[in-house]
């Protein structure tokens, strides 16, 4: 059936633009503005605040005892990471080992068969990024066999960190300079803030069906 | 017209202006959308800009069409995406109850996707024994209500929190009656979980596929679109063939653009780029990836170079939000998939003049569709077409059931104006009866309605003609 029908389709297709207008117009871009690393911060502070996302700025050596002075006052169970990632390794040796105002870590070290239980349960998960956008405020996920896709997505809250060199002005200018199109990731991500709905009357609301919290570490050297 | 037609419009319009709950809840919502989206495109020079963009990268996709579907497909085959074609949506629900089939699978999660809807595909697989649940949270509750969206952003948009309220409290086990959104979402999340936990097929629409590396855009706020596309072992993506997009960097003003238009967002919650199923190594993701690509009507769109802008359209729904009619008498109304202005141009396309041609009459043609559009689709322009192929069919024959309406009266009459017009003499002497006698002719047919609730215009004693040639103005 699909071979025919594709057939089909092509040859009306085909048929269709044989007169395709002379001139297809030029596609223009827009100019990608000039920030330095303290403007593109700030921006993209600012627009993730403005939807509820939590930023802060740390200093690269200090981060995972940031993270902990965090999720005290959250009491959170549980949090999940990727362990062969680099910054999976640097949160694992950093975190103590039997401290009950600290969550515990939880490896996605199984395939999700065997995990997805546990992984309902979960209350947070730690990633990495690729960088995030200035421009709209939105961290740029990139999920590895290390670090997988549902981690930024089922735990509550989401805890993200951003290699404050590696923000980028606008989404093109992050493709570019990426050379996204030489290889795309199974699954490449924008996110720019907690989930969220406004589906009756219009009223926001946070937290739907993915995390309602999500907290950026800003990595500033 | 209700005897040419499959369904009575006028009747739907009549119904819903009398409907006082659903016209407040249009005019609250569109009222705020259309604040949200001005906004974010505060900037005027730089939305006509951007538009310009958008306008021309959906240009050059439509004019490429096939060699880019090919490409996608191409692409797609390589990534591991697997890649079936349908001409019909009966073809594009077959294919997916056969995937569904070939994996014993009976639950399906679904994403927002009005492509979907264009198939009727919940009905026809729950039809075979399938249990189909719609995540996004607009569609959860109409799914539960038993309608149809009557937006194509926010489908939901027609109840207020009341009637949800009642709705929750009915149809879901265990449910205390709560009017607080908060709780309402919070339902709605404590259910759904489940159902994505338990998925054994998700679906999901495509809001831009890229020709060029083979990946599949989705855009959304709730997140349930990444649960559909990420928990289940099986992910089946279906797409009008339009909407491909030749390069990855046609994707930042699209987006955009779309955002901007569809929510009054810089950018949505989530952009999800897929372009494989789960690869060696990896732990989640779906085994299966499938790309429905589905014509229904498309291609044979694609053929009028002037009709083919319709399909540059990127469903952002803002023309909806824009229009008068549509705020007036919402989406149920126009009694198809797609309303609101896009719909009037649109449906008569896919469905034939003779069942839907009544939809582009819906129009006061006050151009704030045209206004608005982010890829600059003429719709106007294109209402005004559809209602003269109502009467006069064209040569090469652009949609079907033109020329339905021809009638000898009208034909007749329009021949008479023609006559009139063309002969000075003529001209002259009916101008004058018409002065004369003009408000005293009995208001008859179409006229008769056309008064019914408007002031006739009155005639003029004197023609213009005379008074400024009285006024010693030189015909030349």
């Amino acid at each position: 059936m699909s071979d025919t029908a594709r057939e089909n389709i092509m040859r009306k297709l085909a048929a269709a633009v044989a007169h395709r207008p002379a001139q297809i117009p030029e596609t223009g871009a827009l100019p990608v503005p000039a920030l330095c690393q303290a403007e593109k911060v700030e921006q993209l502070k600012h627009f993730m605040q403005s939807v509820r996302g939590e930023v802060h700025v740390v200093k690269p050596k200090d981060w995972v005892s940031r993270l902990q002075d965090l999720l005290r006052p959250r009491a959170l169970k549980t949090l999940l990471y990727g362990p062969a990632t680099p910054h999976g390794k640097t949160l694992a040796a950093g975190w103590p080992p039997e401290d009950p105002g600290l969550p515990r870590l939880v490896p996605y070290a199984a395939p999700v068969e065997d995990f997805k239980s546990e992984l309902f349960q979960l209350d947070a998960g730690i990633t990495g990024t690729l960088g995030a956008i200035a421009e709209n405020g939105a961290l740029i996920l990139w999920p590895t066999p290390e670090e997988p896709r549902l981690i930024s997505l089922v735990p509550p809250i989401h805890i993200a960190l951003v290699d404050a060199a590696n923000i980028y002005c606008n989404f093109s200018d992050a493709l570019t300079a990426g050379s996204w199109k030489a290889g795309m990731p199974t699954n490449a991500l924008l996110i720019s803030g907690p989930s969220k709905t406004a589906d009756i009357e219009l009223t926001l609301a946070f937290g739907v069906h993915g995390p309602r919290e999500v907290l950026v570490l800003v990595l500033e050297t | 017209m209700a005897e040419t037609t499959g369904f009575d419009f006028a009747k739907n319009i009549r119904h819903a202006l009398g409907d006082q709950q659903l016209r407040k809840n249009f005019k609250f919502a569109m009222g705020s959308m259309i604040q949200k989206r001005r906004l974010v495109f505060a900037d005027e020079d730089e939305f006509e800009q951007l538009r310009a963009i958008g306008q021309a990268i959906r240009t050059r996709a439509l004019a490429k069409l096939p060699e880019l579907l090919a490409q996608l497909e191409a692409r797609c085959t390589e990534n591991g995406i697997q890649v079936h074609w349908a001409e019909t949506t009966a073809e594009a629900n077959a294919t997916i109850l056969e995937i569904m089939q070939r994996h014993g699978a009976t639950r399906m999660v679904k994403g927002k996707s009005m492509v979907s809807e264009e198939m009727h595909l919940n009905h026809f697989l729950e039809a075979r024994g399938i249990e189909v649940t719609e995540t996004d949270l607009g569609e959860f509750i109409i799914q539960l209500a038993g309608e149809t969206p009557s937006h194509i952003i926010v489908p939901a948009i027609h109840k207020n929190k009341e009637q949800i309220a009642r709705l929750f409290h009915g149809k879901i086990p265990d449910t205390p009656y709560t009017e607080k959104v908060e709780e309402l979402n919070a339902i709605a999340r404590r259910t759904l979980r489940q159902k994505f936990f338990d998925g054994q097929v998700g679906l999901s629409g495509v809001n831009m596929a890229v020709a060029e590396t083979g990946t599949l855009c989705l855009v959304e706020n709730e997140g349930n679109g990444r649960m559909c596309t990420t928990v289940p072992p099986v992910h089946i993506a279906v797409m009008g063939l339009e909407k491909v997009v030749e390069k990855l960097s046609d994707v930042p003003p699209l987006l955009r653009l779309l955002t901007g238009s569809a929510t009054g967002q810089l950018i949505s919650t989530y952009f999800n780029m897929i372009t494989s199923p789960r690869r060696p190594g990896e732990k989640d993701g779906p085994r299966e990836v499938h790309l429905v690509i589905l014509d229904n009507g498309r291609s044979r769109i694609l053929t009028d170079p002037q009709f083919r802008q319709t399909l540059q359209c990127i469903r952002c729904g803002t023309c909806l939000n824009h229009c008068p009619v549509y705020t007036r008498i919402g989406g149920h109304a126009f009694g198809h998939v797609y309303p609101g202005p896009i719909g009037e141009i649109l449906t008569p396309q896919m469905e034939g003049l003779r069942e839907a041609g009544v939809l582009a009459t819906a129009s006061s043609l006050c151009c704030a569709c045209e206004a608005v559009c982010p890829v600059k689709i003429p719709i106007p322009g294109l209402i005004r077409e559809l209602r003269n192929a109502s009467y006069t069919a064209h040569p090469t024959g652009r949609v079907p059931g033109e020329g339905f309406k021809r009638n000898l009266p009208e034909t007749l009459a329009w021949k008479a104006w023609e006559k009139i017009n063309r002969a000075p003499a003529l001209n002259a002497v009916v101008t004058r009866l018409a002065g004369l006698m003009g408000d005293k002719a009995p208001r008859l047919g179409p006229l008769k309605i056309w008064s019914r609730y408007r002031t006739p215009p009155r005639v003029a004693r004197r023609s213009l003609h005379t008074m400024t040639r009285a006024q010693g103005v030189d015909d030349e």
